[in-house]
């Protein structure tokens, strides 16, 4: 176990999200949101570039950010499993996004607080804003959505029913993770779950929904134990790439 | 069919600049006017500032009075300063 | 993206030829024509019509491109296309924006998109099969677009115009994209020179067929040129369109797939062979080879969205409601 991979599975959770909202350029319900959602996608694939270029600096075995996203199989991915989730519908996919900018936005507040490592709080400052702007996006959605008609509501209850299974991985530290915290790195995980229950606590009682308990919440991605999901869009978007052994692009 | 409301969007493009018309939106509320406004016209840094007004708000003069509006302003020429004549020797003025 | 030199506009009008010779007078003048101005029937009709074209190809033209996000071969890749992918839509949007200021609704625009009434630029129906497509996309369609695109700027309709500079300005990117992609394939493996060569092999007639009919054939070409709606006719810059690509394409040492293709060193520019007008008409009539499905995409698209804007609306009534009773 070694530092730099805490960094890819942070890594892996902003490609793997970035990739799944880029799924719907071109389709998306409106055409204001065929430019909101690549925004998004944008932020989440730069922070991933940035977080592999910098994993694969601190690995030392001289891997770029191109060799760890496209080179590596599905047990090799360390992206928690709601990333992964596919898009279904409008309500699943801002769901998605709030759950995960609502873990985020405080993670990178606090590494920007208290990281000795220059690179991740250079990452932490930008994306703290983007998480942020993520957190208004999909939140005003999730609100218009769960208190708008009939059918949205429904659809955006069962996007809860389907998603919040996933959220307790998002507080839980690897043992690469934990390395990361002991190390001064990384701020604990765990520690974000008041500043998430607030947001998603807010956005909830205007949206008219209510978080399920959650009995046995899903997890394993951090150990590469995904759904059946993420083999396929790893084969999607590594096709090309490892089709050309040693291409450039 | 549902319509969803046209919004022109007005950006400041920096502080000491007043907003300006840069275009339109479609958005159910003000809320999500003003977040499609900085989607769509602000992705390559144009601005710091954004006003949204629902377009069927707009009031606007009569083309028809275009005429009467504007027009007699036209001969109104001492308004201007090189109206005035002012010997060079004086300098700038 | 684009629209190509415009199909089907009829720019037929009705008012006294005192009130059309007034017209002209200020567009001779260059003055700006603005939404609530007078203006011919025919003048606004030709617009909406051609507006709406060029949208509904920057709506389009999102699929073939957005078809390889998700394989994009590297992270920067992916981003670049995202970034372009997402520009085209903004360009859509500006131009709807355009046209609605002449009492079009974009719902109304959609519709006919979906209905087949409303007509885009043909070479969306052709399908992107490889990743070199999407770096000759960039390099002659959007290369092709700058050609129509930067005269527009100057189009008599102020409005139509405003977009066209904000189009521009973004879409500098797009045809140095395209043509740094096709230069890293045409100076990478032997698989990937392939590729790229495959790909112009493709997209070269398509791309000079965008530029519309032979100006001798092209019967609204007048009205429009008269009107400044159009500053260059069809052939002018199709003629532009080769003669700067021709050396782009030497320095890849690529071929274009032309074999009458020659300097004419009388004229000044390139001779090409015979365009084959059977498969343009064939294409721009709706029998390309990805016409349905394109057309399918954006309806299936919109259709699934009808409850998200449906929401969005029942929310905001709520929202006045609640707004009203606090007050």
């Amino acid at each position: 176990m070694s530092i730099h991979e805490a960094l890819l599975e942070l890594a892996d959770d902003h490609l793997v999200l970035g990739h799944r909202i880029g799924e719907w350029c071109g389709h998306a319900p409106m055409l204001e949101e065929d430019l909101a959602m690549p925004n998004m996608a944008l932020d989440l694939i730069g922070s991933a570039r940035t977080l592999y270029d910098h994993a694969g600096k601190l690995e030392g075995k001289g891997q770029s950010e191109d060799d760890l996203a496209y080179l590596r199989g599905e047990r090799e991915y360390r992206n928690c499993l709601l990333v992964e989730r596919p898009n279904e519908d409008f309500a699943h996919t801002m769901l998605r996004s709030l759950y995960f900018a609502a873990f985020m936005r405080p993670f990178w507040l606090k590494t920007l607080e208290t990281s000795g490592d220059e690179t991740v709080r250079g990452v932490a400052g930008k994306a703290e804003k983007e998480m942020a702007y993520h957190i208004r996006h999909a939140g005003e959605w999730v609100i218009r959505l769960g208190d708008g008609t009939e059918e949205s509501a429904a659809r955006m209850r069962d996007a809860v029913a389907a998603l919040h299974i996933y959220t307790d991985e998002l507080f839980e530290s690897s043992p690469a993770a934990h390395e990361a915290e002991a190390a001064g790195m990384l701020p604990v995980r765990a520690e974000m779950r008041d500043a998430w229950d607030e947001v998603i606590g807010q956005v909830f009682a205007e949206a008219m929904l209510e978080a399920p308990d959650v009995p046995y919440p899903q997890t394993g991605g951090r150990k590469g134990l995904h759904g059946e999901g993420l083999g396929h869009l790893l084969a999607e978007m590594q096709s090309l790439h490892r089709a050309h052994p040693g291409a450039t692009w | 069919m549902t319509t969803t409301p046209l919004w022109e969007v007005f950006i400041r493009p920096r502080n000491g600049l007043s907003h300006k018309h840069v275009g339109s939106i479609h958005a159910a509320d003000e809320v999500m006017a003003v977040q499609a406004a900085r989607d769509v016209y602000t992705r390559r840094g144009e601005g710091t500032s954004i006003w949204v007004v629902r377009s069927a708000d707009i009031v606007a003069s009569d083309p028809d009075q275009a005429g009467e509006n504007f027009e007699p302003t036209a001969d109104k020429i001492y308004r201007h300063p090189t109206f005035y004549e002012i010997p060079e020797d004086v300098g700038h003025m | 993206m684009y629209s190509q030199g415009l199909i089907g506009a009829d720019g037929r009008t009705a008012e006294t030829p005192e009130f059309l010779e007034a017209f002209q007078r200020r567009v001779d003048a260059e003055e700006k024509i603005e939404p609530n101005d007078p203006m011919p029937e025919g003048y606004r009709r030709t617009l909406v019509r051609q507006i709406g074209q060029h949208a509904h190809s920057e709506i389009v033209g999102m699929l073939p491109e957005g078809n390889w996000i998700t394989r994009a071969p590297s992270l920067r890749r992916k981003a670049a296309l995202l970034a372009k992918v997402q520009d085209e839509g903004g360009h859509g949007l500006y131009l709807y924006s355009a046209a609605e200021t002449l009492g079009v609704s974009r719902e109304q625009m959609t519709e006919e998109l979906h209905s087949g009434k409303a007509k885009y630029s043909s070479i969306f129906n052709y399908p992107t099969l490889t990743w070199a497509d999407i770096g000759i996309i960039g390099w002659l369609v959007d290369g092709a677009a700058i050609m129509n695109q930067i005269p527009l700027c100057r189009c008599s309709f102020g409005p139509y115009a405003r977009a066209m500079i904000r189009v521009c300005k973004e879409e500098s990117f797009h045809q140095r994209q395209g043509y740094e992609i096709v230069m890293t394939l045409a100076q990478g493996t032997p698989e990937q020179k392939a590729m790229a060569q495959d790909a112009l092999n493709r997209w070269w007639w398509p791309s000079i067929m965008m530029f519309g009919p032979h100006d001798a054939d092209s019967q609204h070409s007048d009205q429009s040129m008269a009107w400044k709606i159009k500053r260059f006719t069809n052939d002018e810059l199709r003629q532009k369109f080769i003669d700067a690509t021709v050396p782009q394409a030497e320095y890849l040492d690529l071929k274009i797939p032309d074999p009458d293709l020659k300097w004419n060193e009388e004229k000044g520019g390139f001779d090409h062979g015979t365009i084959d007008w059977d498969e343009f008409w064939r294409v721009v009539k709706g029998h390309g080879p990805m016409a349905r499905d394109r057309v399918k995409d954006r309806k299936v698209a919109w259709d699934n969205g009808a409850w998200v804007r449906e929401a969005a609306l029942a929310h905001a009534e709520k929202r006045r409601t609640r707004k009203m009773a606090a007050e």
